[in-house]
């Protein structure tokens, strides 16, 4: 069996950690607020419409697989995709792949993920890893959200990858077929830049963007109104999860598009991505300072200092600076847009 | 956010690892830092794990009151409800409710209990009392 030499490197998220990662290892030297820029992975979505175990939901992402698609269509790789009816068919074309010296994502459920912190481990079938190496009945895991590479059985692997309830991954593996030995990196940005910079100004519709913002401060006055506080809290608690949920990088991935305009501004060599950088750093603080106070509310009730009034005018403000933000950031991708 | 204020809270990641965040260090550029834990997002983390041991404890009290059968501690103690236990068992979801019922677990057969301790990965002695 082949021994593949297999770079670990921890990231936020695990999309695009696994992304970076496999693409690094066919070559395309990238990181992962690179892949999450240009797979236009800044977004946000509040959907009372849509509810998970009877709360609604908020998102800072697009959904899942998208980054990963996105960047990899923007880069020119090519990907493998498969996923299975039959569980010992999975393993069986997985141990094939790792026989070849192939190391392959997988998508799977944390449940049951014997690794993971348990507080962590609830019925979300969308978390990505790679394996790379089989050593008798043990897996050789790199995921992306742990600090250091981990393993699992044959039995434990098989479990996960076909995790039951919403969203199962049904064995879902995939791969980089064929990866350019050059890219046009400053083109394929400016497209991802664009993207995000529509999906938060641009859609007609309230639920998204930095609409969709406004929405849910709006929205959360009505909460304690016409539900037990309880509830209500219950509410805000998950949007204050989502925000901070494993993977995020902090403050909604705000932070992660800190960082990629940072690296804009070393490719572009344009000082502008620098300062749109630092905007939205202070943005990822104000979205800090929301679930500060947030999480006081839940924490104690109405007796504390914090009340629904002010987390809601927080969000208000940080829906106008978002808008405002990528107006002027869609403004400076299309002039890049011309010249390249 | 700086580099200096990446919050150390010990709490919900139990050592297993740390979290990775983007920001700015000393000399203003981006870099990634780790972090032990945050105390807004342990508040709001437990609140949710609050939520399920209610129902983990509700169930528990059923049980000891012969309102139902161990089978329902078990199936709130690991998150699931019927439809999602009716998919890791390949078990009827009426044949599931029957069996939730206080005495139940005693009509099942040897192969359903099987499924339910594979489920829950425990033994079918286990299956049959919460403790």
């Amino acid at each position: 069996m082949t021994d593949i030499k297999f770079e670990h490197k921890q990231s936020a998220h695990c999309e695009n950690g696994v992304t970076a990662n496999l693409f690094t290892f066919h070559g395309l030297k990238i990181s992962e607020p690179l892949v999450f820029g240009i797979g236009s992975g800044l977004f946000f979505a509040h959907m009372p419409f849509m509810k998970l175990t009877g709360i609604p939901v908020t998102g800072f992402r697009p959904m899942p697989g998208i980054i990963f698609q996105r960047a990899a269509k923007k880069l020119g790789i090519k990907m493998k995709v498969k996923t299975y009816k039959n569980p010992k068919q999975a393993m069986a074309d997985l141990d094939a792949n790792l026989a070849k010296g192939i190391p392959t994502g997988c998508v799977v459920g944390v449940f049951h993920l014997t690794y993971f912190p348990e507080p962590y481990r609830f019925h979300f079938n969308a978390h990505n890893l790679v394996v790379f190496k089989k050593e008798n009945d043990l897996y050789y895991i790199s995921d992306p959200v742990m600090e250091n590479i981990t393993t699992l059985t044959y039995k434990d692997f098989e479990r996960v990858r076909f995790a039951k309830g919403t969203a199962e991954p049904k064995g879902k593996m995939y791969w980089p077929i064929s990866v350019p030995k050059e890219v046009n990196l400053k083109k394929a940005i400016i497209k991802g830049i664009r993207k995000t910079c529509y999906d938060m100004t641009e859609i007609p519709l309230p639920f998204f963007g930095a609409k969709g913002i406004h929405y849910l401060a709006k929205q959360m006055l009505k909460w304690p109104k016409k539900m037990e506080e309880r509830k209500a809290l219950q509410y805000l608690g998950q949007v204050v999860r989502m925000q901070e949920e494993i993977g995020t990088g902090g403050a909604g991935f705000r932070f992660m598009y800190a960082a990629f305009l940072f690296e804009c501004y070393t490719i572009f060599q344009d000082e502008r991505f620098k300062q749109f950088s630092m905007e939205m750093t202070q943005i990822g603080d104000l979205w800090r300072e929301f679930a500060i106070e947030a999480s006081r509310l839940v924490k104690n009730r109405s007796r504390s200092g914090s009340d629904w009034e002010s987390v809601s005018n927080l969000l208000h403000n940080i829906a106008d600076k978002e808008q405002d933000t990528f107006e002027r950031l869609y403004k400076l991708a299309k002039e890049w847009d011309k010249k390249l | 956010m700086k580099k200096e204020e990446v919050p150390q809270d010990d709490g919900l990641l139990q050592g297993k690892t740390r979290d990775l965040y983007y920001v700015l260090d000393e000399n203003g550029n981006y870099v990634s830092a780790l972090s032990t834990g945050w105390e807004p997002k342990n508040i709001v983390m437990q609140q949710a794990w609050d939520v399920i041991n209610e129902s983990v404890e509700e169930a528990k009290n059923k049980v000891l009151n012969k309102e139902a059968s161990p089978l329902l501690y078990h199936m709130e103690k690991n998150q699931m409800d019927i439809k999602l236990l009716a998919q890791y068992t390949n078990i009827n979801k009426n044949k599931i409710k029957d069996h939730l019922k206080f005495g139940g677990l005693d009509n099942a057969s040897e192969a359903d209990l099987q499924s339910y301790a594979d489920a829950f990965r425990i033994s079918i002695d286990q299956l049959k009392s919460i403790n």
